[in-house]
């Protein structure tokens, strides 16, 4: 009971009083001068509810609330897809150099050069790595990159005056953003199945393209953890039909050094450099979703770039030098500060790390999946290789014992390991999508083999302990549905 | 290494395990015409030390000059408690609050967040933040489409006012869903959006206005009667604010005379403890009434209790996101700026009601010495005269670039030049001043400007 307690902390309004404040972060108070020509009728009459607490208070109750977290710096996090390797601190602390932080996005080029030195170069070594023509940094995250690469196929066909092509295609283990973010670009979403081996069915996706094909969503390795084999043949078929090839990066990890999506033939490339490049996720973001084209769809880069003159003078790009650009899809620069992480991380690991990285996922991945598999657990592809990820599904032990995935996932985090991703993707029943990355030892791996082992044996002689899991952290299962019915969105005095 | 740990043993082992010669043999999946042959076009590796050096002098390199410039992001001080918990391992390297139990750190942040801006704002609910101000327009116009049931439309009303990226962002990502954009011109003598100029819309589908305030020039807009013509003639109203200035200004939920205010707020988070960073990574925040709670874009977080009745915090009304929905889900975000909120959070947990008024003020103060020192200089004035917040218009007997250029080499950077996007103002400078500028900062912009002016060429 005192762990409990001990794990509870306070919504931070329940430590205010009434006059407290962190006052040495205040600027000095104004004489009510300063501020009378603003308009009375513009003027706020109440203040807003904000915590009233000293510093010492916001800095126990923040970092306490931390403590409730899990993290990579804290755990093991087999997250599937979401690719959660070490975050070298060297990343966060030569980003956040004074001159960075304080640089203003419209400073002028003549004090951004060393900023702008680095974001040229990230541009230059993505091209490398993923073997397309060029690179735009701005998309935010994943689902932005995807929504700059489907625009800039949306803008390609338009050019052409081919106005009929509105489709997408999207295999149906697709990550949920794909489809959303079809319909964001206001195409129409055909999704098409796998065969039983983890490939696309070549037949289905012969059917399913022709005139309306504006192109085809494809991951690869797939979210079911696999290469897709003939990915040339898909290559052709989408081409012959007139559509273009768009490359979900998320899943870079496993390929990195290895394969290149310019050379599988693909159009369009976002990259998660929060996943790959090993920008932090920061409990939600930021990300960063870079995008890399074939030379065809280069005009249409979304803006701002950054280019190189003769001069060896580092520029924006702008919408002069890319009169069919998509247009901005930021403020500024995307989320700079994130680029400038990857950018550091990618010369830390230079072209040797690169493979490395690709050959560790690997080595990783397929070790637990063999170990798992010794242990007596169901691989989703028993044939297939892993590539960064696997999948292990427990539809025969909630069949026969009535326990879940979820209730695996739930009872791992009792035993010190972030769950890894369930019921993603939806086609695989009772799934555990695990992805261990290459900065992982091999005795975490073990270790989780062990707890796996555990829970499958208490699954077997106490499936109550495994179906009520977690037991001790600080809280038990939540109910979502009063979350979703009895809408508590924010605090309110209770007076 | 890559910060791989394995030793030559833990390979061998790990091998022997999955029955494989070496792992090379783990990508034989991949056809042999598609393996990479080399990377040269990717430097040989650094080690800390020397990436530490290089980082370093590429800094220096930008240096770090005495900067005048808003436009959509603001210098502020920033607590040292604000980053020294922020990026604390738990936080800094975590994921989306999926598994519930072992986030509630950062979904309860998320939480105390909602509730800050949601007061703030003024309005009923929060979610967990969007990608940026510009961005956050963009989801706003969508949602009004789906949240706006009388209009049928898709037109919205844009304001040359707003912030020019805003709206380019907008028609950039929300035009591709037929939305349109239409720009409802400025009075070039006050810098506001005169209600004259929106009159010939009245009776027109029109499905929702966005207004900014204060504006982009820094003036401050008559939002109550702007509001309530927009729901006279039922049009949503889109609030685009600074937060930093909710503080003194009336928050967008009590705009109008009716009581209704605004239905859609949102803006750019970067005020609150998140440092200029060449634009990013910032926040955008949205805020909204209870009613459009099941139209907003992006995770929210609710508190609930868990099987034994004991307080807790989960991710709810997910039925509206892409992981579940897909193609029908309200957008398609789903990584967020989750990092840049707990930075807020504590920011505005540090400064509380008082300590923001304060800032507000300071930079209001700030920025009005500015404005009356730079206008002492012959040949610069003020473009408009009603009040500003933080930033003002100011306009040159000569061309705006060539003198930027110039203070630049004295190392101060005097603000955004406007006449590339509003020429019909002649040569026109956005200047900004906030609480961390002193009187001594400004008597060297003066001072500067003074030079600048000199050595600048008087346009014909």
């Amino acid at each position: 009971m005192r762990a409990q307690e001990r794990n509870h902390e306070k919504v931070i309004f329940e430590y205010s009083h009434p006059g407290r404040g962190a006052t040495d972060q205040w600027p000095q108070e104004l004489p009510a001068a300063a501020t009378a020509d603003l308009p009375q009728q513009l003027r706020r009459t109440r203040p807003p509810v904000l915590p009233e607490v000293s510093e010492l208070e916001t800095v126990r109750h923040f970092t306490r609330l931390s403590h409730l977290n899990f993290s990579i710096d804290t755990h093991f996090y087999p997250l599937g897809s979401c690719t959660m390797k070490y975050n070298p601190k060297a990343c966060n602390q030569y980003a956040m150099l004074p001159e960075f932080l304080g640089r203003h996005p419209l400073a002028p080029e003549s004090h951004g050069q060393g900023f702008l030195a680095c974001m040229f170069e990230l541009q230059e070594m993505l091209k490398e790595v993923t073997g397309m023509q060029a690179v735009a940094l701005s998309p935010m995250a994943g689902a932005h990159g995807e929504f700059a690469g489907v625009a800039m196929i949306r803008a390609y066909h338009r050019s052409r005056g081919d106005l009929a092509r509105n489709e997408i295609i999207v295999p149906e283990a697709a990550h949920g953003t794909n489809p959303a973010t079809a319909t964001m670009c206001g195409c129409v979403v055909r999704e098409i199945p796998v065969n039983d081996e983890g490939d696309i069915d070549l037949e289905a996706l012969t059917a399913a393209v022709g005139p309306n094909t504006a192109g085809i969503m494809l991951t690869n390795p797939s979210t079911l953890g696999v290469f897709e084999r003939r990915i040339e043949e898909v290559a052709r078929i989408v081409h012959t039909a007139g559509g273009l090839l768009y490359y979900d990066g998320a899943n870079l990890n496993a390929i990195l050094g290895k394969v290149r999506p310019g050379d599988m033939g693909f159009d369009v490339i976002h990259m998660n450099l929060h996943k790959t490049f090993s920008t932090p996720h920061g409990g939600g973001g930021p990300g960063a979703g870079a995008v890399g084209v074939s030379a065809r769809l280069r005009p249409f880069l979304p803006l701002p770039i950054v280019g190189l003159e003769e001069s060896s003078r580092y520029r924006w790009l702008t919408e002069k030098d890319l009169p069919q650009s998509i247009g901005r899809l930021s403020g500024f620069m995307g989320n700079a500060g994130v680029l400038l992480r990857a950018y550091i991380y990618m010369r830390m690991l230079g072209r040797e790390g690169m493979s490395q990285v690709g050959e560790y996922a690997t080595l990783n991945a397929n070790y637990l999946l063999s170990r798992l598999k010794n242990a007596g657990f169901d691989a989703a592809y028993p044939s297939r290789r892993a590539s960064h990820e696997f999948i292990i599904t427990l539809k025969r032990q909630a069949r026969e014992l009535d326990v879940t995935a979820m209730d695996f996932a739930k009872r791992l985090l009792d035993h010190g390991f972030h769950a890894p991703t369930t019921y993603f993707p939806l086609l695989v029943p009772e799934c555990l999508l695990i992805e261990p990355t290459e900065t992982e030892s091999k005795d975490i791996l073990d270790a989780f083999v062990s707890a796996m082992i555990q829970i499958q044996q208490e699954a077997e002689q106490e499936p109550e302990r495994v179906t009520s899991a977690p037991h001790t952290m600080p809280v038990r299962r939540l109910d979502d549905v009063r979350a979703a019915k009895q809408l508590d969105l924010r605090w309110k005095p209770t007076a | 290494m890559a910060f791989i740990p394995h030793t030559a043993a833990d390979v061998e082992a790990m091998l022997a395990t999955i029955g494989v010669s070496g792992i090379e043999q783990l990508f034989d999946e991949i056809p042999a015409s598609l393996r990479v042959k080399s990377l040269a076009g990717v430097p040989v590796g650094l080690n800390e030390m020397q990436i530490g050096r290089l980082m370093s002098e590429r800094a220096r390199a930008d240096g770090r000059p005495l900067c005048f410039i808003g436009a959509g992001a603001y210098e502020h001080h920033i607590p040292s408690a604000v980053w020294a918990i922020t990026t604390r391992g738990e936080f800094y390297s975590a994921y989306t609050p999926y598994q519930a139990e072992a986030s509630q750190g950062t979904l309860q942040l998320i939480y105390e967040y909602q509730s800050m801006i949601a007061s703030l704002t003024g309005m009923d609910v929060s979610n967990a933040s969007l990608y940026d101000g510009a961005s956050a327009v963009a989801e706003a116009s969508l949602m009004a489409v789906r949240a706006n049931r009388k209009s049928k439309s898709l037109r919205i009303l844009i304001p040359r006012a707003v912030n020019p990226t805003y709206r380019r962002v907008a028609i950039a990502t929300a035009g591709n869903q037929g939305l349109r954009f239409e720009d409802v011109p400025y009075s070039v003598e006050s810098g506001l959006t005169p209600l004259d100029s929106l009159e010939k819309y009245a009776g027109e589908d029109i499905t929702a206005i966005v207004i900014q305030q204060p504006n982009f020039f820094g003036q401050l807009e008559d939002v109550d009667a702007i509001t309530d013509w927009a729901h006279a003639h039922g049009i949503f109203v889109i609030a685009v604010v600074n937060p930093t200035s909710l503080a003194l200004l009336r928050p967008p939920g009590e705009w109008g005379t009716t009581g209704k205010g605004a239905d859609i707020v949102v803006g750019d988070g970067q005020p609150l403890g998140v440092p200029l960073s060449s634009g990013g990574p910032y926040f955008g925040f949205m805020t909204t009434r209870m009613e459009y709670v099941r139209q907003m874009p992006g995770r929210i977080v609710g508190r609930t209790v868990d099987l034994q009745g004991r307080e807790g915090f989960t991710l709810t009304l997910q039925a509206r996101e892409q992981h579940i929905r897909r193609a029908k889900a309200t957008s398609n975000i789903c990584t967020n700026q989750g990092l840049l909120v707990t930075a807020a959070t504590i920011y505005m947990s540090l400064m509380g009601a008082t300590g923001l008024e304060r800032t507000a003020a300071a930079s209001h103060a700030r920025a009005k010495d500015l404005v009356a020192a730079l206008s002492s200089v012959k040949g610069v004035r003020r473009a408009f005269t009603g009040p500003f917040f933080h930033e003002a218009v100011l306009l040159f007997d000569r061309p705006v670039a060539p003198i930027l250029t110039s203070l630049a080499g004295r190392g101060v950077l005097g603000g955004f030049d406007l006449s590339e996007l509003y020429p019909e103002l002649g040569y026109a400078l956005l200047v900004c001043a906030t609480e961390t500028k002193s009187l001594s900062d400004i008597n060297s912009y003066v001072t500067a400007l003074g030079d600048a002016m000199q050595s600048a060429v008087r346009a014909a």
